[in-house]
């Protein structure tokens, strides 16, 4: 089985987007996903601590998340902050605040952490690196299985 | 030296002052033939964001690592790596980057491991550059041409390079733990917001001293001037410059940084960086760590 067969359905335009070009253009695709990150609401922007840090990334990042309903169906919603300087870091959290926010609970809990070395990233930016994408989402899952009630 | 050397006042106190150059002389030297700047951060993207004009990226990971070994490219990789860089082995090399220059000191370690003539540091790294409001820019123009025919050199690792049997057989000597106090403690494996990297143990090597590297480094990201680094590294640890001394950190980077300084800021005569760090100590069989705020004893064999 390739690795593209195994992508859930949330990833699949965004990895073909990246393998779709070469090297420098796919690290200027990152860069954009990095510029695209939402700011965040105000409620959360007014209370840095309420945010959970990602000590796996390089750079510091916080997320927090929220669901609307109850269970495997309810709706997930995913907020990021990252500082302008960690490009990377901001760019890992657009990727999955675009793939992800929005879905059911049940979909991101589905994800697989690997689904983070099929993007076509590791060249670009090393595995070493992913590691932190990988880390945002075990916390996303987590904090969303205990706020789902699941 | 292709080009000559910065002579601001500022940098002749230093023993090798020909191994910095302010932010002041490279934008005055910018487009000089001879000449290639290159950018080394910990952030892979952040020369994307914008860089000196005519700069090229050298990335630690993508670049200067063995993907198979854990070591650096080799002869081959270099070459390589210098021809698409538009870099000859006349080159003068500027590097700078982030974080005070952390990541492109480690750099012209690397560089060093190889030879290369003519490689020197901006004091003061990216974020000097960017306070003082000089141009940046994402465009290509200016960078370097590839080259072709940088020579495939054997690296010559002994000189600056110390691995796990040199550090365990001149345990007692001058060594020096650039990492933070909680990791030189063991309160932690990894530096404080940065992730954990899969060391079982923490602690540092017995007789270790602990200086963080950042202490060698200004607020501006600058280096502190040369009597406040003597102050730290020859009154207060009492190490001799004619003394071999071992520097190391978690995966050599942060200790190059200290390699720097100690060789070419202070001119201290032969400095090894261990690259295999707390990484590989902190794991190694049979190899003995001291735990707390204490240096501890040579053990026992």
């Amino acid at each position: 089985m390739s690795e593209e067969t195994a992508l859930p359905p949330a990833f699949t335009e965004i990895a073909e987007d990246f393998h779709a070009l070469g090297g420098r253009d796919r690290l200027q695709l990152l860069l954009e996903f990095s510029q695209s990150l939402p700011e965040l609401p105000e409620r959360y922007a007014e209370h840095p601590e309420l945010l959970e840090p990602v000590p796996e990334c390089q750079s510091p990042i916080f997320l927090i998340t929220e669901v609307d309903g109850e269970g495997r169906g309810a709706t997930a919603r995913l907020f990021f902050s990252a500082p302008q300087e960690a490009p990377t870091t901001r760019g890992f959290a657009a990727i999955l605040a675009e793939a992800l926010d929005g879905r059911t609970v049940g979909e991101v809990l589905e994800t697989p952490e690997s689904v983070t070395g099929s993007l076509g990233l590791a060249e670009v930016v090393s595995p070493l690196r992913l590691n932190g994408m990988a880390g945002m989402l075990v916390r996303i899952k987590r904090q969303l299985a205990a706020k789902a009630g699941l | 030296m292709t080009i000559p050397a910065d002579p601001s006042p500022a940098l002749q106190e230093y023993a090798h002052p020909e191994k910095l150059v302010t932010t002041q002389w490279l934008e005055d030297h910018l487009g000089t033939d001879g000449l290639v700047v290159v950018e080394s951060d910990e952030d892979v993207l952040l020369y994307e964001t914008g860089h000196i004009p005519g700069a090229v990226k050298i990335d630690w990971h993508l670049d200067l690592n063995d993907p198979v070994t854990r070591d650096y490219v080799d002869g081959e990789g270099f070459a390589r790596l210098m021809d698409a860089s538009g870099i000859t082995p006349e080159t003068t090399v500027v590097l700078y980057g982030d974080k005070s220059n952390w990541w492109a000191a480690y750099a012209l370690w690397v560089f060093a491991l190889f030879g290369h003539a003519d490689v020197r540091l901006l004091d003061g790294g990216r974020a000097a550059w960017q306070a003082e409001g000089r141009a940046m820019t994402t465009a290509d123009a200016g960078r370097p041409t590839p080259t072709s025919g940088y020579p495939v050199i054997a690296r010559e690792d002994a000189p600056l390079r110390a691995f796990r049997e040199d550090v365990l057989t001149t345990l007692g000597g001058p060594l020096i733990d650039v990492r933070s106090p909680q990791e030189y403690s063991g309160e932690r494996t990894h530096m404080p917001d940065y992730p954990q990297e899969g060391t079982i143990r923490g602690g540092h090597i017995p007789t270790a001293r602990s200086v963080p590297w950042a202490r060698a480094a200004a607020e501006d990201g600058r280096f502190r001037s040369r009597a406040e680094l003597e102050a730290i590294y020859r009154e207060e640890l009492g190490f001799e410059a004619a003394e071999p001394t071992i520097v190391y950190c978690r995966i050599g980077e942060r200790s190059a940084h200290t390699w720097f300084v100690l060789t070419h800021l202070l001119g201290f005569e032969n400095v090894r960086n261990y690259d295999g760090s707390w990484t590989e100590w902190g794991n190694g069989v049979r190899l003995p760590i001291a735990v707390g705020t204490e240096p501890g004893e040579v053990p026992a064999r």
